[in-house]
């Protein structure tokens, strides 16, 4: 949330500024294997962000001291490039990518089935290509489809979805102005096949009954995102049945 | 939530997706049973033995097993031991007793150093996972000359063919010595043209050794040998 202001970000007609209803979602397209070196990998569009992901392993854990005697690590990384917004961000770690790598590795850790490989690492690199909010969803989605493109045992395809509130009006998936001059933003990873939620983060006030309506714009659009997930995994490998 | 399977068709399953009810039937390796339901926990292949639900994963990692025959790469050196990428989660050790040469304690690096790679046999894999290798047997030593090359470890089965007949006519085609390690890295080695065959022929397993036109493929790729000239 960049703070409250005079920007206007409903239409009269009811609609937002890019056109969109209030619980429309921004085009998503992902590409499962896009990056031949990698063990799995995707590429996430989602509106005008792009998030690419990487996965590696599970391999070694290096240094020793992380390793976990009885379940793997997944080690996040989390990075927007430089070139991603508007303004140069500085490369390299930052406040803001250490705690999304954080959350991220957390809720990926509750999916994937880490205690089949103790002692080893996972090791999931998300790269932000281009950013206009949202970024750690989409970062989420990515690294869900290319940790099923590894072939890492999952318990679902975790899927990166926010809602929020702009002119005290619940909104699905915010864009970059309603991001920031709205009043809340709740990213969530929703488990679609179980309905769980394995990370959940608020910026901003919500009444309980606006909560749950961004909880239930949050699930709709959850179920659209997995069967783009799921489509982009077939997708990879249709021709085969060996 | 969308099913994996329709009735006998084998269907393509994403993590989290229902197989089908778990009533009278065993989760096999990829498969979960949830409450009422068997789901996939791996991108694959739904197979169905007997009373049990499997999913052949299109992707997976390599995970040892005693006896396997591999090809590892020297990742760290000790006085007494070596510790061996073999491509999977956990690293192997050699303990000097399994080298095929005698070892003095502390002599280790002049035996081999970080980057060798070795043909070596997976002697025993413990319940926490660490993995012994031994290079004590016939066939088993440090190689010296080729080079190394990876096939994800579910188109192994597809590079060997049926009685390993695929991989002899990749070794009659490009004539050169191919050792196919379970660890999912291959060593060739021969000249020049015959080891660049060879490299096309395991981009085509690596890429389309799902693919029902794999045979075609690479039929069409024996056409082009070194031996008939037109590599």
């Amino acid at each position: 949330m960049g703070g409250y202001g005079d920007v206007q970000l409903l239409r009269d007609d009811g609609l937002r500024l890019d056109g969109r209803k209030l619980d429309e979602m921004r085009p998503v397209s992902i590409e499962a294997g896009i990056l031949p070196a990698a063990d799995g990998s995707a590429m996430v569009t989602h509106g005008l962000n792009v998030a690419v992901a990487a996965v590696y392993g599970p391999m070694e854990a290096h240094p020793r001291k992380i390793q976990r005697q009885d379940r793997a690590v997944i080690d996040v990384r989390y990075n927007m490039a430089p070139f991603s917004t508007g303004d140069r961000i500085r490369p390299g770690y930052n406040r803001r990518s250490r705690e999304i790598s954080k959350v991220t590795a957390e809720a990926l850790e509750s999916v994937v089935l880490v205690e089949r490989y103790p002692r080893s690492k996972i090791r999931v690199e998300i790269e932000i290509l281009a950013a206009e909010a949202g970024t750690r969803c989409a970062g989420i989605t990515a690294a869900a489809v290319a940790l099923a493109d590894a072939g890492i045992p999952m318990r679902d395809l975790i899927v990166g979805v926010a809602s929020g509130k702009v002119e005290d009006t619940v909104v699905l998936d915010l864009d970059k102005a309603e991001d920031n001059y709205g009043q809340a933003d709740l990213p969530v990873g929703i488990l679609p096949n179980t309905g769980e939620i394995a990370f959940l983060q608020m910026d901003g006030d919500l009444s309980p009954d606006e909560y749950n309506l961004a909880m239930e714009y949050n699930f709709k659009a959850a179920a659209e995102i997995h069967e783009i997930m799921v489509d982009a995994l077939k997708r990879r490998y249709e021709g085969g049945e060996n | 939530m969308s099913n994996g399977q329709n009735g006998a068709e084998l269907r393509l399953v994403t993590p989290g997706m229902a197989i089908g009810p778990s009533a009278g039937i065993r989760a096999g390796s990829g498969a979960l049973a949830q409450n009422d339901t068997i789901i996939a926990t791996r991108l694959g292949w739904v197979k169905q033995l007997n009373n049990t639900v499997s999913v052949d994963p299109i992707n997976s990692a390599y995970m040892p097993r005693s006896g396997d025959l591999i090809v590892a790469t020297v990742a760290e050196v000790r006085n007494n031991l070596w510790f061996m990428n073999i491509n999977g989660p956990f690293q192997g050790l050699l303990p000097m007793s399994l080298a095929p040469w005698k070892v003095e304690f502390g002599a280790a690096r002049q035996h081999m150093g970080i980057g060798d790679v070795v043909l070596a046999r997976v002697q025993e894999v413990d319940e926490c996972h660490n993995v012994v290798l031994t290079m004590k047997g016939v066939g088993l030593r440090r190689l010296t000359q080729g080079s190394l090359h990876s096939i994800p470890i579910n188109h192994l089965d597809r590079l060997r063919g049926e009685g390993n007949a695929t991989l002899q006519r990749l070794r009659d085609a490009c004539d050169c010595r191919i050792i196919v390690g379970e660890n999912g890295k291959v060593w060739v080695d021969g000249d020049a043209e015959g080891t660049a065959w060879a490299r096309q022929a395991f981009d085509l397993v690596r890429n389309s050794g799902h693919k029902d036109t794999f045979e075609a493929d690479l039929t069409a790729l024996e056409k082009n040998t070194p031996k008939n000239g037109d590599a």
